[in-house]
């Protein structure tokens, strides 16, 4: 029962870390840290300039939505990975590793393999349909008021949940690691995305996320490395050394019912079941892709070369990134692991106890920083981790406010005959709304556990969008009832099923047992979505549907060849 | 216009080629990434002792990083061969089929004129 508790708890932790999600649980204030502060003030100073210089550039919807569509496929690439990897990747990852051992790196192959399908099956087709908008894509042929609204409504509840869970890890983030007040976090948190989206849009979002994956890599790789230094930067020596000490504070049951050391390289509780592990990998894999914010990125690059070689170049960074994790969280088990300082307590003497880490698991790559470099290197990484946050929730508000501008107002209400400006003045507006909401439901769920937010998000994303988007883009047969009834049950499905999984049934409402007993929705709410879709594609029979399924070899015809597509507009 | 180069095009039988085979090239490779992921989850599932055997007598590589680790590896160049093929041979293949239907259009235009 209690190896079965275990397994279970380990089930949260990993689902937010994957997510990007926020970090879980209330965090300790912690004294001020003046080096981190000075630090993210200078990389506030740097995106502020870029802001300014951004807002002089921005002059249609055009540049405010996308850049213009003038970034190339390496800086798109970087943004990608800025936007992708978020602070609980750096902090809950290697937390993972080091608590968990060898599951932190199956979780990490989990979070990378959606890339290459992006590529394979997406990236191109994004970009020779889409202009702003993913819904530019699902309603190309299908009713524009039915279909658009749908997915404008699916974009804003990803976003908001999304958004909100940001909120509240940057809030705890934030306390915890500059020892600023929670509610001066948020707010400042709120007050800088607004102000990059709603001055710089696009260009600015996008270079705040160059920037800071530039920041992340170049902070990771150095503390990887100086602290691999510690090993002779043997592997072996590392693996060797870890293994022992993890086996010395981590013990479990063996077949016979002794305690034995537990072996950091063996995979452990929590992917045991095979309907959660095959339900995870698809939520986290079509989820990915059907995140409007990731989408959204794909309409920034010129045609569709750059948004080949966007994948290309963000999945070299995410991947390179989490390797650079798996060794931070092995360092961490000798040089964090062996030292009294980091713990609460110092050392226990007694074997398979761990004790408690300073600020929790979540500190331990801070703690890993601040051992191998010293306040300044602590400070840059605490930098790093604000400004990961700030880039994350740029993009999605970014996502959310085109989702209302473009989709809502210009599309659905003015019926395409709104001005350029108008749309922009609306998205403006709609981003200054959405900010308020965050900063608002941010203090407002400070005590609660956000976990099941960043649940609800994965899961709209890979049932509602995903199939959606996927078969307007394959299945000629689509048909705006089938994707109308696609997308409402996806959407339903996937958030009464997160509603009813523990996340929300057993951590929120304090009930004993779930009545959904798995983690992730994907594995039911998917394939549920494409039936529906399916089926009611099939049994369309109006004059609209004829039209909308002949209307499919056009739109084949410029997904394939990009003829037609937006083009990159010209300064 | 753009309507009449799309049915142009799509009668190029050029056109079906560039369909069949870069469909066939994306498919084939994400097929490898989903047998390749979708099997070394059921791995963790069903076998993990075999995940973390060692290669040699208490050495330090395992089954599981070599396997992880060849995936890292494996999908990216899978990724950099299909990014290779398609910003090369796919796209020189589509741009002769759009100037082929804007040839045809413009010799059709002069022949009615």
């Amino acid at each position: 029962m209690n190896r079965l508790l275990v397994a279970l708890s380990l089930l949260v932790a990993p689902a937010l870390a994957l997510a990007g999600g926020p970090l879980e649980g209330q965090t300790e204030r912690q004294p001020l840290n003046l080096h981190a502060i000075g630090m993210f003030l200078a990389f506030v100073a740097l995106t502020m300039g870029i802001t300014w210089w951004a807002a002089s550039r921005t002059k249609s919807a055009s540049d405010y939505y996308t850049a213009g569509g003038g970034i190339t496929g390496f800086q798109n690439g970087l943004a990608i990975a800025g936007d992708y990897m978020s602070a609980a990747t750096l902090l809950g990852l290697t937390a993972m590793v080091f608590g968990q051992g060898y599951d932190g790196y199956i979780y990490m192959i989990a979070w990378f393999v959606g890339w290459p399908i992006i590529l394979f099956l997406m990236a191109e087709r994004l970009r020779n349909l889409g202009k702003f908008t993913f819904a530019d894509i699902t309603s190309y042929r299908l009713d524009q008021g039915k279909v658009r609204t749908l997915a404008a409504v699916s974009s804003l509840t990803v976003v908001i949940f999304y958004l909100v869970a940001q909120m509240v890890g940057a809030g705890q983030l934030i306390k915890l690691l500059f020892g600023l007040p929670y509610e001066v976090a948020v707010i400042a948190v709120g007050a800088l995305m607004m102000v990059y989206v709603i001055f710089g849009g696009m260009i600015a979002t996008t270079w705040v996320q160059i920037i800071k994956a530039g920041m992340l890599l170049c902070g990771g790789t150095l503390v990887a490395v100086l602290a691999m230094s510690h090993f002779d930067f043997s592997f072996t020596r590392l693996v060797s050394e870890a293994t022992a000490r993890f086996a010395e504070v981590n013990l479990v049951k063996d077949a016979a019912g002794n305690l034995v050391g537990k072996d950091l390289l063996a995979p452990g509780g929590f992917l045991s079941n095979p309907i959660n592990a095959i339900s995870l990998g698809l939520g986290l894999m079509f989820g990915t892709a059907g995140l409007p914010h990731i989408l959204m990125r794909f309409f920034t690059v010129g045609n569709a070369k750059e948004a080949r070689k966007s994948v290309l170049y963000a999945s070299a960074f995410v991947g390179y990134f989490f390797n650079v994790i798996f060794i931070m969280g092995l360092t961490a088990i000798i040089l964090v692991g062996k030292d009294p300082a980091f713990f609460e307590k110092g050392l226990v003497p007694a074997a398979g106890v761990a004790g408690k880490v300073v600020g929790g698991n979540n500190m331990v790559a801070m703690h890993l920083a601040k051992f191998v470099g010293g306040n300044l290197l602590l400070g840059f990484l605490a930098a790093v981790a604000f400004a990961t946050i700030l880039a994350v929730v740029s993009g999605l508000a970014l996502a959310g406010a085109s989702a209302v501008s473009h989709d809502l107002y210009a599309r659905v209400i003015k019926k395409g005959k709104a001005t350029e400006a108008d749309e922009m003045r609306v998205s403006k507006l709609a981003t200054i709304a959405l900010g308020l909401i965050a900063i608002g439901l941010g203090i407002l769920f400070e005590k609660q556990n956000v976990a099941f937010m960043v649940g609800v998000a994965f899961g709209i994303a890979a049932a509602a969008n995903f199939p959606v988007l996927i078969l307007s883009m394959y299945w000629r047969g689509l048909t705006t009832r089938g994707a109308l009834a696609g997308g409402i049950t996806g959407l339903v499905s996937s958030v009464t099923l997160v509603f009813l999984s523990r996340s929300v049934w057993v951590n929120v409402l304090g009930n004993a047992t779930p009545i959904f007993p798995w983690e992730q929705p994907a594995l039911f709410a998917m394939p549920a979505a494409f039936l529906a879709a399916f089926v009611f594609s099939r049994l369309d029979a109006t004059e609209r549907a004829r039209s909308e399924i002949e209307a499919f070899d056009d739109q084949w015809v410029r997904a394939q060849t990009g003829f037609g597509a937006a083009g990159a507009s010209k300064h | 216009m753009s309507s009449e180069m799309y049915s142009r095009m799509k009668q190029n039988p050029k056109f079906q080629e560039l369909v069949k085979t870069r469909g066939r090239y994306a498919a084939g490779l994400s097929a490898i990434v989903l047998v390749a992921f979708f099997g070394y989850i059921l791995m963790v599932a069903f076998s993990p002792r075999t995940l973390a055997l060692r290669f040699s007598e208490g050495g330090t590589l395992t089954v599981g990083i070599v396997a992880e680790l060849s995936m890292f590896i494996g999908f990216w160049i899978l990724v950099a061969l299909y990014v290779r093929r398609a910003n090369g041979e796919f796209d020189a293949l589509t741009a002769e089929i759009i100037e082929q239907a804007k040839a045809d259009i413009a010799a059709q235009s002069r022949g009615v004129a």
